[in-house]
């Protein structure tokens, strides 16, 4: 599916340059965006090293245990397919807690942590699981509390109140992700695989 | 105050976590070099997918192929009493996180922070994620290739997200921002209603 999209964007924005005379900047863009995305993969080295040595302090001293023993609950309704104890649920529990406060660095090392270990329990590898599925369509509905971009950006622009979509962003972004859950487990219940 | 726990909560956690380590007799400093250690390793891994999908969103927004499908599409969205300024973000949301933010920040200069525009251009912002990238990210670092119903749950969960952020938006605006726009309640009552 990708392969299409992936596809459709740079042949049709190609398309698109001929027609309008903008073929030059074509060549500026795939110079700039090649580098641009080495240069945030680095950027990203630091930060997810970090975060992956502090949890991995955490895992040793059992605190990820006890904190995802509390939410075991809802990892069991949403991803009925992994085991008690499995050691997705805990990557999964931390990128969704990281995603919540905003660390989005260390949601994505979390992130990437919970999809291998969804993986090994996975029978075909070039196939997604419901879980899998699931596990993105939740964090693709944004789970972020505080959108602190936004705040600084209406701050910047002299708003009257630049925390005040804080408490309609909650909501909203509350709805979004209950919406997710939903549709996600009506496409389960669909496609079975 | 929940700027206060914003900014707070790395160090709480950083504090939590060393504080609990110590007190289990964890050998922290160790621990910590040996889970860094796959901080490399992870980032090479996803390191040519992102070069693909940054590429891919470039060429499409540098093109201004985005804008095209923004003409195309705002007859259909303004039936739905989407107002059209908010067209180019629910289009670039899901494909660029740093395009939608210069949409919202061209929003806001134009319209104002306070305006109902604003503030929906800001809760849309924060409550919804980049679905293209996210999905080309964490199936490409497992080597996933059929998605199954993936990105069409996530596109239609954001479709549906969008006209609640809209209601939700509306319904609050007047309680919360003193910054009056009758057009925007006009428009409003089309979506609820669903007639032109």
């Amino acid at each position: 599916m990708i392969k299409t999209i992936w596809f459709l964007m740079i042949f049709v924005g190609i398309i698109y340059a001929a027609f309008t005379g903008n073929l030059g900047e074509i060549n500026n863009i795939i110079l700039r965006e090649a580098g641009e995305g080495v240069t945030f993969a680095i950027s990203l080295i630091g930060i997810m090293s970090f975060w992956l040595g502090l949890m991995n302090i955490a895992e040793k001293s059992g605190l990820i245990k006890s904190i995802s023993k509390g939410f075991r609950p809802i990892i069991r309704i949403l991803f009925p397919e992994v085991p008690k104890n499995h050691p997705a649920e805990k990557w999964i529990l931390l990128n969704f807690i990281a995603n919540m406060f905003g660390v989005g660095n260390g949601a994505t090392a979390f992130g990437l942590k919970a999809m291998k270990e969804l993986d090994s329990l996975n029978n075909n590898k070039k196939r997604a699981t419901n879980a899998m599925a699931m596990f993105l369509i939740i964090n693709m509905s944004s789970l972020q509390l505080v959108p602190l971009t936004v705040v600084k950006l209406r701050y910047d622009y002299g708003s009257a109140d630049p925390t005040g979509i804080i408490g309609i962003t909650i909501l909203a972004t509350t709805m979004s992700t209950i919406v997710a859950i939903i549709v996600g487990k009506i496409f389960e219940g669909v496609n079975r695989c | 105050m929940l700027r206060i726990i914003s900014i707070g909560i790395v160090p709480f956690m950083v504090s939590i976590i060393l504080i609990h380590g110590y007190i289990k007799g964890v050998d922290i400093y160790n621990a910590f070099i040996e889970g860094a250690a796959e901080g490399l390793k992870t980032v090479i891994k996803i390191m040519p997918y992102l070069i693909a999908i940054f590429i891919a969103i470039g060429i499409f927004r540098g093109s201004s192929a985005l804008d095209m499908f923004t003409d195309l599409l705002s007859p259909v969205t303004e039936l739905l009493g989407i107002p059209k300024e908010i067209l180019p973000l629910i289009l670039i949301r899901p494909i660029s996180g740093s395009g939608a933010l210069g949409i919202v920040k061209d929003i806001i200069a134009h319209h104002g922070p306070d305006s109902f525009l604003g503030v929906v251009a800001s809760v849309m912002m924060g409550s919804s994620e980049t679905i293209f990238y996210t999905i080309a990210l964490y199936f490409g670092s497992v080597g996933i290739e059929d998605y199954r119903h993936t990105l069409k749950a996530a596109l239609l969960s954001y479709i549906i997200s969008i006209f609640i952020t809209i209601f939700i938006c509306a319904t609050f605006f007047n309680s919360q921002f003193t910054v009056h726009d009758a057009q925007f309640w006009g428009s409003f009552f089309k979506v609820i209603s669903g007639r032109p």
